[in-house]
């Protein structure tokens, strides 16, 4: 395949996967967008105007940035895993595997697509937290570039996480028993200041919480651990998780009998 | 040009050995001529749909090569895999998607422009008549309908190799004739075609060339005029006017009753039908109609797959 018929093949993928998810936007759109609103609604209003400051934020603010990233975070990762599984279970992920395309199109193909939908739904949801919160940006290069990256780096495990799946109980067991624990432990709702010199040493072991605090910094200027690190952090995550997709994928782990 | 001198397809001590140790090939060699159409013949679990995964990339040889048209699939991966459509057993496309859609990203993965993509698709959806089913999710067309599609899909990149596995199964008489005429006719145009089924009167009556595999060996691979030489008896269903009280006798040919108006006969290809008939008259029987008990490829297939059966009993 030359360069332009990579880039029809590249393209042709994230514009399946988009027009997927697009099509069943019940399912994938509007369920992340109630959730988020229902936090904002409580932890943000009810519970946030009785708790005051946090960080010297009103508690609105301080949270508003790490539910964006929480809704970024569930939706990359979600929309993969759930699409490359569902094309193993179909079985239509052999009509990749009998192309030209080569391995590392198809593993850019799936994460770019889900990226466009942990991003189009991070953005509607900074959208709908203008209605709650007041905002000054305070870096556009460290919001968009940690957003990014950590899009790109949840779309990766999404990914491995499909490959790997043999049901459809082990693309929940990962969201529901890992994902989920990390992201509440994650710097989202408190500041790890909260937690004494020991358990906040434990949360510096959570990547999350790395992508939470530089986001939030990117968005308001206050975070509890060096933003440089968290850049390295999610990079050095991507690049493994990268390698180790494409390994998976070229060896035709689970995909090739 | 490369393509145009070498086989369409050359496989050369293939062998497959599946984890936990199954021998699903041993050491097969397989050579297709360009333009043929080709039957690979076995029962079931012989090797074939493992012969055809390998060639399209679904199953990980254990060793051996194949060469599509001069490129090996290893080496020349790509250029390999643009040269082979394949129309598997089970229906593989995403069952919520429409045909259109299922065509054009196939043609995409192709690194087709989606011009031509729409273009092709058109032109194959009209011709195994699907078009008016374009815009139809494809869970809702009917089984034939479904394995067309497989069909048109495996056509959108145009390959000059076709590998069919069993296209016909499930598929009513009617369709299975005009799926035979499309496939005579694109392999008119010049497309090989390599197909396995179950159906030997289908092998017999599209195929040229024939590989018959059995535990994962070729047993015979010869041209199907060649193969059907080789038949030295045919059995015979003989309709008779008269009903039969009993068997009647008749010396050389062994005839066995089947019912009060039928019987059965296997003959030689030297002996002679009219004294058969002749004798008969004599004895006041009445012959209304003769035919073939079984496909005359049927015979053949399970005369060989019984003698490889044996020998692999005494190895």
């Amino acid at each position: 395949m030359n360069n332009s018929q990579k880039w029809i093949a590249f393209s042709t993928i994230v514009r399946r996967e988009i027009h997927r998810f697009l099509r069943i936007w019940p399912q994938t759109l509007v369920p992340p967008i109630i959730t988020i609103v229902l936090y904002f609604v409580i932890f943000g209003r009810l519970i946030g105007s009785r708790i005051g400051e946090m960080s010297e934020l009103p508690y609105i603010q301080f949270v508003a940035p790490g539910l964006i990233m929480m809704s970024v975070i569930t939706n990359s990762y979600s929309n993969v895993v759930s699409s490359f599984y569902g094309s193993k279970f179909q079985r239509n992920i052999e009509e990749l595997l009998v192309s030209p395309t080569p391995n590392w199109i198809i593993l850019l193909g799936y994460v770019v697509g889900g990226m466009s939908r942990g991003l189009g739904v991070g953005a509607m949801v900074t959208l709908l937290s203008l209605y709650f919160a007041d905002f000054s940006l305070h870096s556009l290069p460290i919001t968009i570039g940690i957003v990014l990256m950590t899009s790109l780096m949840f779309s990766l495990a999404g990914l491995i996480n499909a490959i790997f799946a043999g049901s459809f109980d082990d693309i929940s067991i990962i969201p529901t028993f890992v994902l989920t624990p990390l992201i509440y432990l994650g710097g989202v709702f408190y500041s790890t200041d909260m937690l004494g010199d020991f358990w906040g040493s434990v949360s510096l072991i959570n990547p999350i919480l790395y992508m939470v605090n530089a986001f939030r910094y990117g968005m308001v200027g206050i975070t509890d651990i060096n933003v440089a690190w968290s850049f390295i952090m999610v990079g050095l995550f991507s690049v493994v998780l990268f390698g180790v997709a494409l390994r998976l994928l070229e060896k035709g782990s689970r995909l090739r009998s | 040009m490369k393509q145009q001198s070498e086989p369409a397809l050359a496989i050369s001590q293939l062998s497959k050995t599946y984890e936990g140790g199954f021998q699903a090939l041993k050491s097969i060699d397989l050579n297709v001529a360009p333009g043929d159409f080709f039957a690979l013949l076995g029962p079931n679990g012989a090797g074939k749909s493992t012969t055809i995964g390998i060639i399209c990339s679904l199953v990980r040889k254990t060793s051996g090569s194949v060469r599509v048209f001069g490129h090996d699939i290893d080496q020349d991966f790509s250029t390999a895999k643009q040269f082979v459509g394949v129309v598997p057993q089970e229906f593989n496309f995403n069952q919520f998607e429409k045909p259109i859609d299922i065509l054009v990203n196939q043609a995409g993965y192709y690194g087709i422009p989606s011009k031509v993509a729409y273009e092709r698709a058109e032109k194959y959806l009209k011709q195994l008549a699907l078009w008016d089913k374009r815009d139809t999710p494809s869970r809702t067309l009917s089984g034939g309908m479904k394995r067309r599609l497989m069909i048109a899909r495996a056509l959108i990149h145009e390959p000059r190799l076709l590998v069919l596995d069993e296209p016909t199964a499930g598929v009513d008489i009617e369709l299975r004739r005009s799926m035979w005429e499309f496939l005579q006719e694109i392999n008119r145009q010049g497309t090989t075609i390599i197909l396995t089924t179950h159906y030997l009167e289908e092998a017999e009556s599209l195929c040229r060339n024939i590989a018959i595999i059995d535990h994962g060996q070729i047993v015979k691979n010869t041209s199907i005029r060649e193969l059907l030489k080789q038949l030295n008896k045919e059995t015979f269903v003989l309709d008779t006017r008269e009903a039969l009280d009993s068997c009647p006798e008749v010396e050389g040919y062994p005839l066995t009753m089947v019912d009060d108006h039928s019987l059965e006969v296997a003959i030689d290809k030297s002996q002679s039908v009219n004294k058969l008939f002749a004798a008969l008259t004599e004895q006041g029987i009445h012959v209304l109609s003769m035919r073939n008990k079984s496909n005359r490829l049927e015979e053949l297939f399970f005369d060989l797959v019984e003698k490889n059966l044996q020998e692999n009993d005494h190895e």
